[in-house]
């Protein structure tokens, strides 16, 4: 998006067709306000969601707007929040149920991978999951145990479930109002550390003004693409700075870090392209192939530990799709295989920036032996 | 429930500990069942019970890989579902649950495709039929029921709020879910939940727990703490009530009486059919090994037909000949069902790639474009 881009929304109700200042949680609130808007079907459940807005207030006045028949709080039991859900999709309801830390949603996993995941297949089609399973995920909040977890790859395993994750306010927005859309479950992954973090959300209604490329206030069809608000801009991954020497490819809450540390290899000289993958399943091949086919270095970077990672799809997609022109082997910097470590710790567990530019280095100046 | 010490300083709020609480509800009264009900409670147990035997020796026979068994069920299954409409309600069973099936008119080729290793869920149509695919997860599928009776509560809600609707959703009450569980299940934790949740979101739903004696090879009074899965209503202010699950009227009018309670609004109810697992847990099972045939013999008690059978001739409800018709009917329905089964064919191959979303991934395709090219044998 443009750093030209200002608040303009000249009087205009915030959402109605301006381009806003949002956090990340804002932009979710926006999306989820006007889907609850727009579909009459859709409805918002979890722990919390209601009265209070959610612990990160993302469903904040949700309930007094769109009433507490269609935003509303259920008792404590994640299993039960997602086998309900199931069930008011049989009966035609869109629903976005929240569990309240990526954590908890293991109680559930029996409803998610058992029943969620596999109603379409096993009815043959008669009985849809349109469902969005919000999950505020990863670290970096320093926040107790089971309260920043990485369960990509957990989920990413399951026949029928899609998985997503936006890496800023802008794409919140976006790819929370594709995936309610969808007709399929989705699993939603927040990055909980990036909520506060603000940034300019080109909504759809502006989108929808029209293009003006001639320097009106409304965005530009580029700004409409890059902010995913096109079809072909909601299932695939995208470039989140483009470069030439090496991709680095990541996901939530790691494409800004990545993004941080371009700009300081930027300052050696090496010019990085951040891939953010944004849909972890399906995977976009293709704009691996296209990115790394391009720079023929690639780093993949994600907070969840490193055995059997997504990191290890990726970087087969990538060998196979690019093995004749890669410089060098496809390298993880990821996470440890150990458990989510207390908050005095999580900073040794996180993919920092110098762990991210030793994996370029070994990269860059890796031998053929 | 006694109370020590002094009382919470929040006793007062409904609900707490302390505080004096409601009597749960009574279920309403309803009508006995009539007559020509009770002739077409023996008109389906009777097709049941063939199709149940026969497709035990199918499955000795190389027809069927595996089957559950439902003998002995008949009363419970059927009673249970004749009380509900399925144009409107929905039936959420488990894996044993050949009765509610016949008595919901699901085709039973459909039915048994299942059995026959064709497609897990079953063949038939859920949303067309309201008897969702089967699942194999015990108890998965009891929060199902809740959330889709909670759908129906905001339906009518929504319909009543509407401008031109004020009347819709309420004259006729509101669409049930029942929920079939078994002894084994009510020990699930989904099973707690699903009766908080029903409970608090006051949810037309029914638990229709069938204890049959049995989980697999462990028995009730190692299964069900204290002995009743219905007494566990009165935690949860649920109504709930035990019945004879061998007497067929009296199951019809157990579960008509907890449809008439959440059909009007009311919320949940329990009912509890005390019946006997007379078979194996699956055609894989071995009874001898936990229980004596002489166990089985006492334990089961009178056969459920048997008794509607011999109510039927002592009331003069039907004759004799008119019995002996619907049992030649349910024999000609297992032989046509057998010819249906044997004709059934294996599903192409592809559908394992289209059925798992409703827009597949790139991915899925070239999957399935892979597989054809490699695997796909004419």
């Amino acid at each position: 998006m443009s750093e030209t881009l200002t608040v303009s929304n000249n009087g205009v109700a915030p959402g109605a067709s301006a381009t806003l200042e949002l956090s990340l949680q804002g932009a979710l609130n926006l999306a989820l306000d006007e889907l609850l808007a727009e579909d009459p079907k859709a409805l918002v459940l979890g722990e919390d969601v209601g009265t209070l807005g959610g612990v990160f207030r993302v469903t904040s006045g949700l309930a007094a707007k769109h009433g507490a028949e269609r935003v509303f709080d259920t008792p404590l039991a994640e299993s039960g929040i997602l086998g309900m859900s199931i069930g008011l999709a049989m009966a035609g309801f869109h629903p976005v149920p929240e569990v309240q830390f990526d954590g908890f949603a293991y109680p559930a996993v029996n409803q998610i991978v058992c029943q969620l995941a596999r109603m379409n297949y096993r009815s043959r089609g008669a009985v849809p999951m349109p469902v969005t399973l919000r999950v505020p995920s990863f670290g970096g909040i320093r926040a107790p145990e089971h309260h920043g977890e990485s369960l990509e790859a957990l989920f990413a395993h399951v026949p029928g479930l899609k998985v997503v994750s936006p890496a800023d306010p802008q794409q919140g927005y976006s790819l929370l109002k594709a995936a309610v859309r969808m007709p399929d479950p989705v699993i939603f992954m927040e990055p909980k550390s990036r909520y506060w973090q603000k940034g300019l959300v080109v909504t759809e209604a502006a989108a929808n003004l029209g293009t003006a490329d001639d320097g009106g206030d409304a965005p530009s069809s580029a700004e409409i693409t890059g902010a995913g608000l096109t079809d072909a801009g909601l299932t695939g991954a995208r470039i989140a700075r483009p470069g030439r020497h090496l991709t680095l490819v990541a996901w939530g809450a790691m494409v800004a870090r990545c993004l941080q540390v371009a700009e300081l290899a930027a300052e050696d000289g090496i010019d990085v392209e951040v891939l953010d993958l944004r849909w972890l399943k399906p995977i976009d091949a293709d704009a691996l192939a296209t990115s790394v086919g391009k720079t023929r270095r690639a780093v993949v970077v994600h907070e969840a530990p490193r055995t059997s990672g997504l990191g290890a799809e990726v970087a087969q997609i990538i060998t196979e799709r690019c093995f004749g022109t890669l410089k060098a082997p496809v390298e993880r910097v990821t996470g440890f295989d150990v458990p989510y470590p207390s908050g005095d710790l999580e900073d040794e567990y996180i993919p920092n920036i110098d762990r991210i530019l030793f994996g370029i280095q070994r990269v860059l100046e890796y031998k053929r032996g | 429930m006694q109370t020590l010490g002094t009382r919470p300083t929040t006793a007062g709020r409904a609900g707490l500990a302390g505080a004096p609480r409601e009597p749960l509800p009574e279920l309403p009264a309803v009508e006995a069942a009539t007559g020509a009900e009770l002739a077409e409670l023996y008109r389906l147990m009777t097709a049941v019970r063939q199709l149940d035997v026969a497709a035990i020796s199918w499955q000795r026979q190389g027809i069927l890989p595996a089957y559950a068994p439902e003998l002995g069920q008949e009363a419970a299954q059927v009673g249970s579902a004749l009380a509900l409409d399925p144009a409107r309600d929905f039936a959420f069973p488990t894996y044993r649950e050949l009765g509610v099936a016949r008595a919901f008119g699901v085709d039973m080729v459909e039915y048994m495709s299942t059995h026959k290793a064709t497609w897990h869920g079953g063949l038939w149509d859920a949303a067309a039929t309201h008897l969702a695919p089967i699942q194999a997860v015990v108890a998965g599928s009891v929060l199902h029921a809740v959330g889709w009776a909670h759908g129906q509560t905001l339906e009518a809600r929504s319909a009543a709020n509407g401008p031109a609707n004020s009347a819709a959703g309420s004259a006729d009450g509101l669409p049930v879910a029942i929920t079939y569980l078994g002894d084994g299940a009510s020990s699930q934790g989904d099973v707690h939940e699903a009766m908080n949740f029903a409970a608090v979101f006051k949810a037309p739903v029914v638990f229709f727990v069938q204890n049959n004696g049995w989980a697999i090879s462990v028995p009730t009074e190692k299964q069900v703490a204290g002995g009743s899965v219905a007494a566990r209503g009165a935690g949860y202010g649920i109504p709930a009530v035990q019945v004879d699950g061998n007497d067929a009227a009296a199951v019809l009018e157990a579960t008509r009486r907890a449809v008439a309670h959440a059909r009007a609004g009311h919320g949940p109810a329990i009912v509890e059919a005390m019946t006997y697992r007379r078979g194996p847990h699956a055609t894989s099972d071995d009874p001898g090994r936990y229980r004596s045939l002489d166990e089985e013999r006492e334990d089961a008690g009178a056969d459920p037909i048997a008794r509607l059978r011999e109510r039927i001739l002592a009331e003069g409800v039907a004759t004799e000949a008119a019995l002996a018709e619907a049992d030649a009917a349910a024999a000609a329905e297992a032989e046509a069902l057998r010819l249906g089964v044997i004709a059934l064919g294996p599903r192409p191959g592809a559908e394992m790639f289209d059925l798992v979303f409703q827009e597949p991934t790139d991915e899925l395709k070239r999957q399935k474009a892979a597989w054809r090219e490699e695997s796909e044998h004419e």
